[in-house]
C-alpha cells in the first residue's frame, strides 16, 4: 500500500465515521423533535455475548443489543454519552488525540454531567467504540497504558513524529534495555529474520532471557506483556504474526490468571472488547507453559490455589466459550484444581537460575505434544 | 439496759432447756447463748442503711433524683385523686458541698393536719398499698425513705407546709423519724398563713451530687412532664435556672377505678389470709364478693373442681385446701378483669407530651387493648417521634415509663428495652445488631398501666419480664414502627420524585447543548430541543412514578407463581 493512498484511506475513513456520528445525532435529534423517547444502541460487551469459532480464532460479538432509551434516571449517562460523542467528534475534525485521562478530565468542564472516576469515562468511550464498532484511537481517544517490551531479532520502522523521517529501530541494540510498543502501531512496518514470538507474562522472566540474550541463541523476538496484555501489545504481536508469518509462543505463570486473563485475552480477545477483537488477538498463538503437566513433570514447588483462582477455574469451565471448545483446556483446568495448587514462571529456578534457559524453553520448543491449544 | 435484759430472758430459757440435757448439749448451749446475744430487733434505720439501694438511694447523685422523684409522685397522684389539674414547683438549692436542699410544692388537695407527721415520717403507711388501682406510689414507703435519708445524711428535719382549704390556715411540722420504733417525732408545729388555695410543701436537707445527663433530676422531669402532658412543672436547679415544662392539655385522665382482686392473680399465702379476714360465711360468697369477675356459676365451678363445698365456711379451710381452690381457678374459665381501674394517659395525649419536647418531622402512638398478666389488667401505650435534628448513628431514645412515672435506671434489665431489643427493625427500614436497641433519630416512649406493676425491684426502676407484658409491649411497638416505615417510605419516594425533577434540569442542557455541537445547529435552535426533551422525560417520570408500585406488589407475583408450580407438582406425583 502506497503512503498517499493510506492517508486518502485515513482521510475517507474519518469523513465516513465524522458522517456516521452526526447521522446518529440526526436521527435523535428527529426522535426528540416528534416527542419520542430517543434511544441509543450498543451491542452488550461480556462474555455472554460472544461466539467463538475455532476456524476464525477470535471471540466474535454476538447481536445482543443493550438499549439505553432515553429517560429520568438514565438521563444522566445519556448526556454523557452524546458529550462524549462530540468530544470524539471535534478530536476527529481536529485531527487531535487525547488519552483516556485526559477525556476525563475534559468532563470536568461538564457541570453536573462530569465524571467521578475515570472508570466511567472509560465505560462510556466503550460504549461508543462498540455503537460504531471501530476502536477508540479512531475515535481520537487513546490509552495512556505502555504497550508491552521488546528485545531481540525485529527491526521496527517507525516515524519521526516531528519530520515524518523514517526511523529504523533495531530490538537487538536495546542492551540490556528495550524497545517499548507505542499506544497505536497500526503505522508501523517491520523486517525481521526470527523463527519465533515469545510473549513472557513477568517483566523479572523477561529480564532473565535478555540479559542471558535468550533471543541471540534460538533466534526470536522476546515480548514483556506485564499482566494482561494491553490492545496495542495485542495488535502488535498480531501484525508480527499476520505479516511476518511467526509462529507465536506464550510463557505464562501456571494459575488460572495466567491462562483464562492473560493467554485467552491474547489469544481471543476479551468480553469487553468483543466489538474490536478481530483486530486485537492473535488466534496463532500457542501456549507453551507453564502448564499444569509441567508442575509435575518439572517437579515445581507450588502455592495452593486461592479461593479466587478456583473460582475463575469454575467460571471459566462454564461460561468461557474459548474453554467450551477446547476439551485440552478443560482437562488441563481440571487437573490444575484437583492437585490445588500453582507455579509461577520464576519456580523453575529451584532447579538453577538458568535452567529455564538451558533446559525447560529448549524442551518445551521441542516437544508440541506438552503445549495447549 | 434493754439488750442487758434480753440476754437474761435467753438465759432463762437456757436453764430451763439444760435440765434434761447433757454435756454435750451443754456445749451447743453455750453457742445459743452467743447467738442469742446477737439476735434482736433490727431497727428500721439500720435496714435502711444497709438496703439503701432497693429504695433508690445508693449513691450521692441517685439520692437526689430519688427524694425528688418521691415528692413529684405523690403530688402528682394527690392532684390526680382530687381532679386537680397539677401545677409542680422544683427547687433545688445547694447549700454547701455535696449538701442540697430540695422543695417541691404542689397544688393538690393538701393532708389532714393528723395525718401529715404518719405520711412523711413513718416508713410503710399509705393509702395505696392496700387498694388494687393504679396509682404512681404503691407501698407507702418512698417519701419517707427520703425524709429518713435526708435525717441520716444531714440531720436536718423534714419540713411539711400543707393547707386544704382557702378558709383554714396551712399546717407547717417539722418532722424527725423514731428509728428505733418506726414513728414520727415532731420537732416543731405550728400554724402559718399561706398564699395558697391548696397544697402541700415539703422541704429537705440530703447529703448528694447534681449532675445533669442521662440519670438526673433534669432528665427525669422532662420524662415526667411527657408521661402527664396535663401538668405544669417549674423547676429551677442549683445551677438557678429556671425551666418551665407547660402543660399542653387541660384535661386529666380517666380517674382510676378501685377493682378488687381477679382470682388468676392470687397466690396460696395471700389467698389464705383473705378467706382468714373475710366477712363472708360461705366459700361461694366469699368468691362471689372478694373477687372481680366472680359470679355464683362461676364460684360454683371453682368449688366443685376444687372439691369443697360452696357452703365450706372460709375460715376453716386448710392450706391444703387453699391450695386446690387455687388450682381450681387456674383451671376454671374466667372472664378478664374490669380495666376501669387503670388510668393510661392515652395514645394521643402521649403523643402531645413527646410533641411538646422533641421537635420531629414524624409523630405517631398507639394504645392496646387491656391484657392481663397473673389477674392484674394492664395497657401498654408507645409513641413515637422521628426528627432529623437527632443523631442518625446511634441508637434510638428509648423512654420507659410505668404508671406514668419515668424509669432512669437498669435500662438493660427491664422487660421494655428488652422487648424493642429483640424486634427485627431492619423489617422497618432501620439498621440494628442483633438484640440491641436499633439506630435511628428516633424517640420512643412505652408506656405500662397497670394496678399492679411489676418491678424487679423495690426501687422501681426496671419491669419485670412477664411474657403478657412483653407481647403487648411487642404489639404496641410493632404498629408504631409500621407507620414509621410507611412515613420513611413516603419521605423517600418523595425524594426521589425531587431527584428526578432535578435531573431532569440537570442533564437536558448537556444533551441539547451536545446536539448542537455534533450537527453544528445555530444557538435559537436550542430552546426547541429542550422543550422537546422536557416534556419527554416530564412523560417518563410519570410512567415510571406509575411503576413503582408494582415493585410492592412483588410478593405477590410471587405467590401467586408459587401456587402454580405447586399445582404442576402435585400433577407430576399423581
Amino acid at each position: 500500500m502506497s503512503e498517499e493512498k493510506k492517508i486518502k484511506d485515513k482521510v475517507e475513513f474519518d469523513k465516513n465515521l465524522l458522517e456516521r456520528i452526526k447521522e446518529l445525532a440526526y436521527n435523535l435529534l428527529q426522535e426528540i423533535k416528534s416527542k419520542k423517547s430517543p434511544s441509543l444502541k450498543t451491542p452488550l460487551r461480556n462474555l455472554a455475548n460472544v461466539h467463538y469459532d475455532k476456524e476464525k480464532g477470535y471471540f466474535e460479538i454476538g447481536n445482543k443489543i443493550k438499549k439505553r432509551t432515553l429517560t429520568v434516571s438514565t438521563s444522566k449517562t445519556f448526556a454523557q454519552t452524546l458529550r462524549m460523542l462530540s468530544l470524539s467528534k471535534t478530536l476527529i475534525e481536529t485531527d487531535d488525540i487525547a488519552t483516556k485521562r485526559e477525556a476525563y478530565y475534559v468532563s470536568k468542564n461538564w457541570g453536573d454531567a462530569r465524571f467521578l472516576e475515570q472508570p466511567e469515562s472509560d465505560a462510556i468511550m466503550d460504549d461508543i467504540e462498540a455503537m460504531f464498532l471501530v476502536n477508540r484511537e479512531k475515535l481520537g481517544f487513546i490509552p495512556e497504558e505502555k504497550g508491552g517490551d521488546v528485545a531481540g531479532k525485529l527491526i521496527v520502522i517507525d516515524k519521526d513524529p516531528e519530520t515524518g523521517k523514517e526511523i529504523k529501530i533495531d530490538c537487538t541494540k536495546m542492551g540490556t534495555g528495550a524497545y517499548s510498543i507505542p499506544s497505536s502501531v497500526e503505522h508501523l512496518q517491520f523486517e525481521t529474520k526470527a523463527d519465533f514470538v515469545l510473549a513472557i507474562e513477568t517483566a523479572g522472566m523477561y529480564q532473565r532471557l535478555v540479559k542471558h540474550a535468550y533471543w541471540k541463541k534460538s533466534n526470536a523476538i522476546l515480548i514483556s506483556m506485564g499482566g494482561v496484555p494491553t490492545r496495542a501489545c495485542r495488535r502488535f504481536i498480531r501484525r508480527l504474526s499476520d505479516e511476518m508469518k511467526l509462529p507465536v509462543y506464550v510463557f505464562t505463570d501456571g494459575d488460572p490468571y495466567g491462562y483464562l486473563n492473560i493467554y485467552r485475552t491474547l489469544k481471543v480477545g476479551s468480553g469487553n472488547a468483543a466489538h474490536i477483537n478481530k483486530y486485537f488477538c492473535v488466534p496463532q498463538a500457542k501456549f507453551i507453559g507453564i502448564t499444569p503437566q509441567d508442575i509435575i513433570d518439572y517437579k515445581l514447588p507450588t502455592h495452593p490455589l486461592k479461593e479466587v483462582d478456583i473460582k475463575r477455574v469454575k467460571d471459566g469451565l462454564k461460561n468461557d466459550p474459548f474453554v467450551k471448545q477446547h476439551i485440552e483446556w478443560q482437562r488441563a483446568l481440571k487437573q490444575l484444581v484437583e492437585m490445588k495448587k500453582r507455579a509461577e514462571q520464576q519456580a523453575l529456578a529451584q532447579h538453577g537460575l538458568n535452567f529455564v534457559i538451558t533446559n525447560y524453553l529448549p524442551e518445551k520448543l521441542e516437544n508440541q505434544k506438552t503445549w495447549l491449544p | 439496759m434493754k439488750q442487758g435484759k434480753e440476754i437474761k430472758e435467753g438465759e432463762d430459757k437456757g436453764v430451763g432447756y439444760s435440765d434434761v440435757s447433757n454435756e454435750k448439749n451443754n456445749e451447743n448451749k453455750g453457742i445459743a447463748f452467743e447467738l442469742a446475744k446477737k439476735q434482736r430487733e433490727i431497727s428500721i434505720a439500720e435496714f435502711f442503711e444497709k438496703n439503701r439501694h432497693l429504695l433508690g438511694f445508693d449513691n450521692k447523685r441517685k439520692a437526689l433524683l430519688t427524694a425528688v422523684k418521691e415528692a413529684v409522685d405523690n403530688s402528682l397522684d394527690a392532684c390526680e385523686e382530687a381532679r386537680i389539674l397539677p401545677e409542680i414547683k422544683v427547687e433545688i438549692t445547694e447549700l454547701a458541698e455535696e449538701r442540697f436542699r430540695i422543695v417541691v410544692e404542689d397544688n393538690g388537695p393538701g393532708i389532714v393536719k393528723e395525718q401529715i407527721p404518719k405520711i412523711f415520717a413513718k416508713l410503710l403507711y399509705g393509702s395505696k398499698f392496700h387498694t388494687l388501682k393504679q396509682s404512681r406510689g404503691q407501698q407507702g414507703i418512698g417519701i419517707s425513705a427520703a425524709v429518713l435519708y435526708a435525717q441520716l445524711t444531714t440531720g436536718r428535719p423534714a419540713r411539711i407546709t400543707s393547707k386544704i382549704n382557702e378558709e383554714e390556715n396551712a399546717h407547717f411540722y417539722q418532722l424527725h423519724i423514731n428509728t428505733q420504733q418506726n414513728k414520727p417525732e415532731v420537732v416543731e408545729e405550728k400554724s402559718i398563713s399561706w398564699n395558697k388555695k391548696s397544697g402541700t410543701r415539703i422541704e429537705l436537707d440530703i447529703e448528694s451530687s447534681y449532675q445533669k445527663g442521662d440519670q438526673s433530676v433534669d432528665e427525669y422531669l422532662k420524662q415526667t412532664a411527657i408521661i402527664n402532658p396535663y401538668a405544669t412543672i417549674i423547676y429551677i436547679n442549683p445551677k438557678s435556672e429556671q425551666q418551665i415544662f407547660s402543660r399542653t392539655i387541660n384535661e386529666l385522665p380517666k380517674k382510676a377505678e378501685e377493682i378488687k382482686p381477679h382470682p388468676y392473680g392470687v397466690e396460696v399465702g395471700r389467698l389464705m389470709r383473705m378467706l382468714h379476714e373475710t366477712e363472708a360465711r360461705t366459700l361461694q360468697s366469699f368468691l362471689t364478693t372478694e373477687f372481680s369477675r366472680v359470679g355464683p356459676s362461676t364460684a360454683k365451678e371453682i368449688c366443685e373442681k376444687a372439691g369443697l363445698l360452696p357452703q365450706t365456711k372460709p375460715k376453716t379451710i386448710t392450706r391444703e385446701e387453699t391450695e386446690r381452690i387455687i388450682k381450681a381457678i387456674k383451671e376454671t374459665k374466667i372472664i378478664a378483669p374490669a380495666t376501669d381501674c387503670l388510668s393510661p394517659i392515652g395514645a394521643k395525649q402521649l403523643e402531645e407530651g413527646l410533641r411538646k419536647e422533641f421537635t420531629a418531622e414524624f409523630y405517631t402512638s398507639t394504645q392496646r387493648p387491656a391484657a392481663v398478666y397473673r389477674g392484674n389488667p394492664f395497657i401498654i401505650e408507645c409513641a413515637l417521634a422521628y426528627s432529623s435534628n437527632l443523631p442518625q448513628d446511634q441508637p434510638i431514645i428509648l423512654m420507659r415509663f410505668a404508671n406514668k412515672v419515668p424509669l432512669l435506671y437498669q435500662k438493660s434489665a427491664c422487660a421494655i428495652t428488652r422487648t424493642v431489643s429483640a424486634i427485627n427493625w431492619k423489617q422497618y427500614g432501620l439498621q440494628q445488631s442483633k438484640n440491641s436497641l436499633p439506630i435511628g433519630p428516633i424517640v420512643l416512649a412505652v408506656h405500662l398501666a397497670s394496678v399492679w406493676a411489676p418491678f424487679t425491684s423495690e426501687a422501681k426502676e426496671a419491669i419485670a419480664h412477664y411474657p403478657e407484658i412483653m407481647k403487648e409491649i411487642k404489639l404496641a411497638v410493632q404498629e408504631c414502627a409500621r407507620e414509621l416505615y410507611a412515613y420513611l417510605r413516603k419521605k423517600q419516594r418523595f425524594h426521589e420524585q425531587i431527584k428526578k425533577k432535578g435531573y431532569i434540569e440537570k442533564y437536558i442542557p448537556h444533551i441539547s447543548e451536545s446536539l448542537k455541537e455534533i450537527l453544528n445547529l445555530r444557538e435559537d435552535e436550542v430552546p426547541e430541543i429542550k422543550s422537546a426533551l422536557e416534556e419527554i422525560l416530564e412523560k417518563t417520570r410519570k410512567i415510571e412514578e406509575l411503576e413503582t408500585p408494582e415493585e410492592f406488589d412483588e410478593e405477590e407475583k410471587i405467590g401467586i407463581r408459587g401456587e402454580v408450580e405447586e399445582e404442576v407438582e402435585n400433577i407430576e406425583e399423581k
